[in-house]
């Protein structure tokens, strides 16, 4: 999933002081399951921003609306009747989702209200880690399903480092580190002579050698 | 040519120190620490951002020394060039008369004074040694094209013994062999039991038949510093017993009480199966060195090997053989 957090409220005023008339958007899909711009979070936004606007007493007009998914079209469409009475957008997608929505409505300014953090997993309650960079070329089966460029401090294929202590990262003790998860791993499942052989260097033309990435699937096409 | 590479191919015990380039673009602060090192090692390394702490490069460093009469050895981090850069790099310093280098990952920029900086991380340190072997003993770059002229450089590697998970650390060492490292410097030795048993899983495994191990050393200043090293310097090992002796000397007395343990333990080394010789990595303390090698019993050094004509207009030694 992409993982999320909300903007400190403060930046949030400051970016929607122009408008009187904001629709605050939210997202049921990733940004939902990390609790910062599903449909509870952006009821709650909305209501903090009306309160806040009236004690200082601004005349705003401010709704609110949870999408099922900000990133696909055909969720976007159902603004199309409602998003003329607003003169901005205040967007609690993900970075895709903001501008999935700003290239649909080009003509109202689309605000984001989060910062978008990485892709990750739900750990546990309140707890969401990075563990894929999206590189486009998985490389988990040889690491035994603990990718190093996402979870390595230093992204190093062919780790650990001398910094590796107690299986903790010299970067910051509370972090694992991921070579030791690895080797740990591959020891289980008795693959550990897989690491004895150098990695060679990543390819990272199929991360960012051309511009943004597109996938294109004929079979899926109309 | 590289007078390490002479020094270790002739059989001697090999002295290598180091030499953290200044905060500034002063090149006499290069000038006074060479003249503090001339005559007293083998070789000098020229750290490269160590800490992630912005200085004057390795690279410009190492061609001051070179000025200077020393054999430099360029460290270079993949944490902050690509692997266009890291190549440029190489024959730029092949070019400057450059003879050594050693290929490592880097401090993480967290650590240091720029923490938003990006960390490239294009290659690894262990990739890296590949890549630059493959320039000197193939004459191409990563991917295949070839070079005009092939880099001359004799190619080390720096491997930690104190790291965890133990086991692993000398596959980490076989792999960097496998890369291309002619020459290993380690982190700071102070717990030798440790390390004797990372060196004896070397020899098993006929390591140090193809690769020249020195022992890194760092004398400690005071008690403070050595609990410093232990406490939070990750990877590093100070075993309580060199704490105790240091908070034992006065406190007027401590730097010579860690001069004193640094000498033993090169001499030490010295005596170890399979160690090859010693990098004396002297944080801002380049004055001291020279005595600490003689104290250690390695002074005098042996004299340069006669000189070898220039290489210009010819091919390298280290040229597609």
């Amino acid at each position: 999933m992409i993982t999320a957090e909300q903007k400190p409220l403060d930046e949030i005023r400051e970016m929607i002081a122009p408008y009187k008339r904001l629709l605050v958007l939210g997202c049921g899909s990733c940004v939902a399951e990390c609790a910062a711009g599903g449909e509870k979070e952006t009821s709650m936004l909305a209501s903090t921003l009306r309160m806040a606007a009236k004690m200082e007493g601004q005349e705003k007009v401010i709704r609110e609306k949870t999408l099922e998914r900000q990133c696909v079209k055909e969720f976007v469409l159902l603004l199309d009747d409602m998003i003329r009475d607003y003169d901005a957008l205040l967007s609690l997608g993900c970075g895709a989702g903001v501008q999935a929505v700003a290239d649909m409505f080009p003509e109202i300014p689309v605000i984001p209200a989060l910062n978008t953090e990485f892709l990750g997993e739900t750990k546990d309650q309140g707890l969401w880690v990075e563990n894929c960079l999206g590189c486009g070329d998985c490389m988990l089966y040889h690491f035994g399903g603990v990718c190093p460029l996402a979870r390595c401090s230093k992204h190093l294929l062919n780790g650990p480092c001398g910094g590796s202590v107690g299986g903790k990262c010299e970067i910051n003790p509370e972090i694992p580190c991921a070579w030791q998860l690895i080797i740990d791993r591959l020891e289980q499942h008795h693959g550990l002579e897989r690491l004895e052989s150098i990695y060679p260097p990543k390819d990272w033309s199929k991360k960012q050698g051309r511009g943004p990435r597109k996938i294109i699937r004929e079979d899926q096409q109309r | 040519m590289s007078r390490l590479k002479s020094i270790l191919d002739q059989g001697e015990f090999a002295v290598t120190a180091e030499c953290g380039p200044p905060k500034g673009a002063d090149p006499d602060v290069i000038v006074k620490k060479a003249a503090l090192l001339r005559g007293k090692v083998d070789a000098v390394n020229v750290t490269d951002n160590q800490t992630a702490i912005v200085r004057m490069s390795s690279l410009a460093a190492c061609a001051l020394l070179k000025n200077q009469g020393l054999d430099p050895v360029l460290q270079a981090v993949v944490r902050d060039r690509n692997r266009i850069a890291l190549q440029s790099d190489i024959l730029g310093a092949s070019a400057l008369g450059i003879r050594n280098v050693l290929c490592l990952s880097g401090d993480h920029q967290g650590f240091g004074n720029q923490p938003q900086a990006v960390g490239v991380f294009d290659l690894d340190s262990i990739q890296f040694l590949q890549v630059v072997r493959r320039m000197r003993d193939q004459g191409v770059i990563l991917g295949g094209e070839p070079l005009s002229k092939a880099p001359d450089l004799f190619i080390g590697a720096a491997a930690n013994p104190f790291g965890d998970p133990f086991n692993f650390r000398v596959v980490r060492l076989a792999k960097k062999v496998a890369a291309g490292a002619e020459f290993i410097q380690t982190q700071c030795i102070y717990n030798l039991e440790r390390f004797e048993k990372w060196m004896t899983m070397a020899r098993d495994r006929g390591l140090t038949e193809k690769v020249h191990i020195l022992g890194g050393v760092t004398p400690l200043k005071s008690a403070g510093m050595a609990r410093y090293m232990k406490n939070r310097v990750a990877g590093m090992d100070v075993p309580d017993g060199i704490i105790r002796r240091m908070e034992g000397a006065p406190a007027k007395r401590q730097a010579e009480e860690g001069l004193k343990i640094c000498a033993e333990t090169i001499r030490r080394l010295k005596e170890m199966p399979g160690v090859k010789g010693v990098h004396i990595m002297a944080i801002e303390w380049e004055e001291r060195v020279g005595e600490l090698v003689e104290r250690a019993g390695l002074l005098p050094r042996p004299p340069s090997p006669s000189p070898v004509p220039s290489h210009r207009g010819r091919g390298n030694p280290g040229d597609r053989h």
